[in-house]
């Protein structure tokens, strides 16, 4: 019969991956059979597979895990996640490891350390207009990230452009105070939860 | 029949072609979408890579708009898959997770809203189409058949997997749309990569997996020998059409496969012109695969000359001396 009198102790890397993940992870259910990186699309171009990842997790490998360029190149496909014999939310997970990554500065070292520039230029409009405008992503995004190639994009950018398939100005939905009210305190929460 | 719609930021401009074609292909079986008030972005996959409860809050602003919009019949219908996995995602997390389910509606609060999870259903247009409108009412008003136009049905990831609120078709060999297209007409070509995935963001993060990954799609289409690719989701359309060139210039290959939305093609099969149907935005013509099944596209409209080159440096406009 489990004790009442477990010892309390400071949380381990993986009670903080899993407490930052919503829902129930089943992370501690890993059976290390490697079903996850067989399905992924992009499993050769990872660093590590997501089983190995998860090892490194109950091995308490903070860092190293935190490094690695798997959780950027996951495309959040969900193959792994609906393969998986353990249910185990393996693409919410990746989703908290880039999280955490950012947060303790690890993502710039990556190999995909352009990839939270991306996420931020494209939530940058979102949080001051509502929705997403995609010719101010593509340029903030390029001339911030990659100012030599911008010229690769600019055939595709002039298409989409002469197609009428991208708004040359943003469009502020009506309620936007009222969403970057819920924003700030919703990110106000995010802080308080990680404090903890 | 009339529901609740979410069209998504991509359905207003890149992807105005679905949106525009989805209208129109409802109108001759009674069914309404109706747009919820003043939403906003579902965040896509960036949101949550940042902050956990930021990107559910978002979510959150939009399935309370919904539930709360008069008339609504707590269905709430995405054309685009990523939006209905973040949506129905949201939806099922805040019923489980009474932890987040608080913050959220602390969250929402400070912008005088709140949302009580649980009694919505999040579902993608094309379930409503094959589920609730049916394949035997489409085959009804099937007038101009896509007789011999051979097509690769891609349904991308999100739309089948993993299916918070339950999934309408196998997760890894789905046949909706398949079946739906036979109804059309069409040659469906067998097509074993169609639940793979287009590689979403990862155009902007790695060229080289990205390349690859819709590489694949493009060469088991063509490899079938599909005239036409048919999408759900704006993001794989713009990945397989907009990408197109750059995949043939990296990979040295030839594919022109034009990429179009299912609803398109309905259209075009209950005898709706191709200017209706928005076909001519895409950026991989489509006028020779459609020319094999008598559809004539109007011509795009002629590009504008070139500013004639002036000698000097180009200089701003000085307002001439009197």
């Amino acid at each position: 019969m489990a004790s009442a009198t477990t010892q309390a102790r400071a949380p381990t890397f993986f009670d903080q991956v899993v407490a930052a993940t919503p829902g129930v992870s089943h992370l501690e259910m890993c059976i290390q059979c490697g079903t996850c990186g067989g399905s992924c699309p992009s499993g050769p171009d990872m660093e590590h597979s997501p089983r190995a990842l998860f090892a490194m997790i109950k091995g308490e490998m903070r860092e190293q895990v935190l490094r690695s360029n798997t959780p950027w190149y996951c495309v959040s496909c969900y193959y792994c996640m609906t393969r998986c014999p353990q249910e185990i939310h393996i693409t919410d997970l990746m989703y908290t490891l880039k999280r955490m990554a950012i947060r303790e500065g690890f993502s710039k070292e990556s190999s995909a350390s352009d990839a939270p520039g991306f996420s931020q230029s494209f939530i940058g409009f979102v949080e001051n207009y509502g929705r997403s405008f995609e010719l101010g992503l593509a340029t903030r995004y390029h001339l911030t990230h990659h100012p030599l190639e911008v010229y690769k994009m600019a055939p595709m950018g002039l298409g989409m452009l002469r197609r009428g398939r991208m708004a040359l100005t943003p469009k502020p939905i009506k309620g936007v105070n009222q969403l970057k009210a819920i924003l700030n305190r919703a990110k106000q929460l995010e802080e308080e939860e990680y404090a903890l | 029949m009339r529901y609740s719609y979410y069209p998504g930021c991509s359905l207003e401009r890149n992807a105005s072609a679905y949106h525009v074609s989805a209208m129109e292909v409802a109108k001759p079986f009674g069914v309404e979408f109706a747009e919820i008030d003043d939403w906003n972005c579902c965040g896509a996959t960036e949101y949550i890579s940042l902050n956990k409860m930021a990107a559910y809050a978002l979510v959150a602003r939009n399935l309370a708009i919904a539930k709360n919009q008069p008339g609504n019949n707590q269905t709430l219908v995405a054309p685009c898959s990523a939006c209905f996995l973040n949506l129905s995602k949201a939806e099922q997390y805040l019923c489980e997770d009474e932890t987040l389910r608080g913050h959220i509606n602390t969250a929402l609060e400070a912008g005088g809203m709140h949302y009580n999870a649980g009694g919505l259903s999040v579902r993608h247009l094309l379930d409503i189409f094959v589920n609730d409108v049916g394949y035997d009412a489409i085959a009804e008003k099937v007038v101009k058949p896509l007789n011999g136009l051979r097509i690769a049905p891609y349904y991308g990831c999100m739309i089948v997997r993993p299916g918070f609120q339950g999934v309408f078709d196998d997760h890894e060999q789905p046949v909706a749309l398949d079946k739906l297209m036979k109804v059309l007409g069409a040659n469906v070509v067998d097509f074993p990569l169609k639940a793979n995935c287009c590689g979403g963001h990862m155009t902007q993060i790695s060229e080289p997996v990205a390349m690859d990954l819709i590489n694949r799609l493009l060469k088991n289409a063509a490899d079938y020998e599909a005239d036409i690719l048919v999408t759900l989701c704006p993001m794989c359309q713009l990945n397989l059409d907009a990408y197109q060139a750059d995949v043939n210039r990296y990979f040295k290959t030839s594919y022109h496969i034009p990429v179009l939305y299912f609803t398109q093609v309905m259209g075009l099969a209950m005898g709706m012109s191709a200017q209706e149907m928005g076909i001519g935005k895409e950026l991989v013509d489509a006028r020779p695969a459609l020319a094999k099944i008598g559809v004539e596209v109007p011509e795009p409209e002629p590009v504008k000359k070139k500013r004639p080159a002036k000698e000097e440096l180009p200089m701003p406009l000085m307002p001439e001396k009197e």
